[in-house]
């Protein structure tokens, strides 16, 4: 799957290191409840409860999960707005998350930023940004501050395929390269910037040798297998935590939402869709665990209800948490000084 | 006291910054070996290193975006933006992240960035003479201070570094030469705060930047001819302290507006709305406003000098509201 580009582009080395059952039982369920909060996030929305854009990460589990798997807790996340993957899978409780997209002040962010931008600091977790693009120099600053201050940390920064065309993605690694900052970028190629196919919006569709132009080591992975994206991860992380500069992953995927809730799609037909399912994470997280025995059927579908008795009290938690209160719009603006 | 040039008292402060708080670091185009094209940082990367004298990519996206990420991490990063012109290309890294980071995450971050950038002008042409503080003013969460004195622009700076808060110092490249009276020991100014710069109980100038030395020497020339200005400084864009104006007003009821922006949509547009707004009654005129000629900035010097109000305008604006 990796491919070599040239100079300082090496192959992956795949190293499958050895799957626990601890580990793949915790990714399985992070994985599902994740899939299964935004299903219940579309209902939702559906129902009028939560306003505004909704973009769901449904197909992309592996991605957040596998890659957090292998960050260390107090690494540096910041990502785009399709973000309710990453603070899920770094364990925020998913009431929390739920309430912010109900817009109640028990939400992350106290009901301020909703769907698009999740953060929790106590986590790591910088947000979620809505500019595409927008927030990579963010992550650049973040890092400079890691090496400024010469902490065994990194930085790990998300952004879609349609970033990698935007002049934020070009100017902040660039700078990121120059300064040889810790800095991991996953690159989520999910084929589509909103409804236009990578082909018909980038000159390069191997988006990893974009990283040609900083001189930056770039792998290309399965974005569906979240053993490949944990261990690429790791690999990646270590390299930027031992003064390797920053490090680049194309993980290829596929949404299988539209864009935003309320996208007709015209862009691609449902066979596409529905081919693409045959490599869902999930299923393929499910086969390997069943099949190497590191799980039963049984084991599985405990996971899988009690991540609905959690999302019952995630979604009773959001409808029944208090809005916002009026002066609360004008807290928050400046720090008092 | 001594005098000091504007450039120098920047200078100083940053220097006296670095020095006080190790988290303090400067980063942008040339700032470094350079020592800054308007010469500010000159001799601060000999000082203090590659580590703190940051020379940056010509990207001011990302330089104003790396600075925002490395506030939020804790460090007190002082962005140069070369010129004001080019903040226009780090835009989305200043409305949509300084300014709202805060906010919509709910209180949790918190950006403690300094912009340094200045306007000005000088046969640049059209997109390189412009000013644009108005638009940066229009924006809740951000600050805005825009010195017009060594002094102030020293103290000012200082207080700009050690607040929580992001904000856009905004200096004038034809001030970088004025001199001024700077004490040599220690002082922080207040943001926020507009200042009495010259007292008179005839007409009361409010201005900013570059336009205070013009609204200075326009009220000695009326004072010649009995017409006392008082003449005040806003020195911070946002908040806007207004209290003295309304002070000002409430004593001389007539009131002009001096800027070097566009008049549509400018500064001056905001405070005649708040005046006019809040003391109608007190105002025995319509407030004037007088700022640049609303066409883009020409080359020729001659054309030039006609885009900018002068003293002599100042002078004739005003005589004739005591016609």
């Amino acid at each position: 799957m990796a491919a070599g580009l040239g100079v300082n582009v090496p192959e992956s080395e795949k190293t499958k290191s050895g799957l626990t059952a601890v580990e793949a039982l915790d990714w399985f369920k992070k994985m599902s409840l994740i899939r299964r909060f935004e299903e219940r996030a579309e209902e939702a929305y559906g129902q009028g409860k939560i306003g505004g854009f909704l973009h769901l990460y449904i197909g992309e589990e592996a991605i957040a999960v596998g890659a957090l798997a292998a960050l260390h807790e107090d690494d540096d996340v910041v990502t785009h707005y399709r973000d309710h993957g990453y603070v899920l899978a770094r364990g925020v409780d998913p009431k929390r998350v739920m309430a912010e997209l109900y817009g109640k002040s028990t939400g992350l962010s106290k009901g301020k930023g909703g769907s698009m931008h999740m953060a929790d600091l106590k986590r790591r977790l910088w947000g979620g940004y809505a500019v595409v693009g927008g927030h990579i120099p963010l992550a650049v600053g973040l890092a400079l501050a890691v090496q400024y201050n010469k902490e065994p940390r990194i930085v790990a920064c998300f952004f879609g395929d349609g970033a990698t065309n935007t002049g934020a993605f070009y100017t902040g690694l660039n700078i990121a390269a120059v300064w040889k900052l810790p800095l991991v970028v996953i690159v989520e190629n999910n084929h589509y910037g909103m409804g236009t196919a990578v082909a018909r919006s980038s000159a390069l569709t191997d988006l990893y040798k974009k990283a040609c132009v900083f001189n930056m080591p770039a792998l290309q992975i399965d974005g569906n297998d979240v053993v490949e994206v944990r261990d690429a991860v790791r690999e990646v992380a270590d390299r930027a935590r031992s003064g390797g500069g920053p490090q680049f992953i194309e993980a290829v995927t596929y949404r299988y939402r539209g864009h935003s809730m309320g996208d007709p799609q015209r862009y691609r037909t449902k066979a596409e869709v529905e081919a693409a399912k045959g490599s869902d994470p999930i299923m393929r997280c499910q086969q390997r665990m069943l099949s190497r025995g590191l799980a039963t059927e049984a084991d599985l579908k405990q996971i899988v209800s009690q991540i609905e008795v959690e999302l019952d009290e995630a979604v009773r938690f959001a409808e029944t948490s208090p809005l916002p209160e009026p002066r609360d719009l004008y807290a928050d603006v400046l720090i008092a000084e | 006291m001594a005098q000091k040039s504007y450039r120098d008292a920047i200078r100083e402060a940053l220097r006296e910054e670095m020095h006080r708080d190790e988290r303090v670091l400067i980063l942008g185009e040339e700032v470094g070996v350079w020592g800054g094209t308007y010469a500010v940082t000159r001799g601060l990367h000999q000082e203090f290193g590659d580590r703190r004298g940051k020379d940056t990519p010509i990207a001011e996206s990302a330089i104003v975006g790396t600075a925002v990420g490395a506030a939020m991490g804790g460090l007190r990063p002082v962005a140069e933006v070369m010129t004001i012109n080019f903040t226009l290309v780090a835009m989305d890294q200043i409305v949509n992240n300084a300014a709202k980071i805060h906010y919509m995450f709910g209180g949790q971050a918190k950006v403690p960035l300094v912009i340094r950038t200045p306007a000005g002008w000088g046969q640049l042409a059209a997109t390189h003479s412009q000013t644009f503080e108005a638009w940066f003013a229009s924006l809740p969460g951000l600050i805005v201070v825009m010195p017009a004195t060594p002094y102030d622009a020293k103290g000012l700076l200082k207080t700009a570094i050690r607040s929580e808060n992001p904000v856009m110092f905004i200096e004038h490249a034809r001030l970088y030469g004025v001199r001024g009276e700077v004490p040599d020991e220690e002082y922080i100014l207040p943001i926020g705060v507009s200042d009495l710069k010259r007292a008179g109980q005839n007409i009361t100038i409010v201005t900013y930047s570059r336009m205070l030395h013009v609204a200075l020497t326009a009220a000695e020339q009326l004072s010649q001819d009995g017409i006392e200005c008082e003449v005040i400084d806003l020195r911070t864009l946002r908040p806007l302290d207004m209290a003295p104006v309304y002070e000002s007003v409430k004593k001389t009821h007539r009131m002009v507006v001096l800027e070097e922006d566009w008049v549509t949509c400018g500064m001056g547009a905001e405070i005649a709305a708040r005046v006019s707004h809040d003391l109608f009654d007190e105002l025995d005129m319509p407030v004037e406003r007088l700022g640049q000629v609303e066409v883009p900035m020409p080359y020729a010097k001659n054309l030039e000098a006609l885009m900018f109000p002068t003293q002599e305008q100042v002078v004739g604006k005003i005589k004739g509201m005591f016609a």
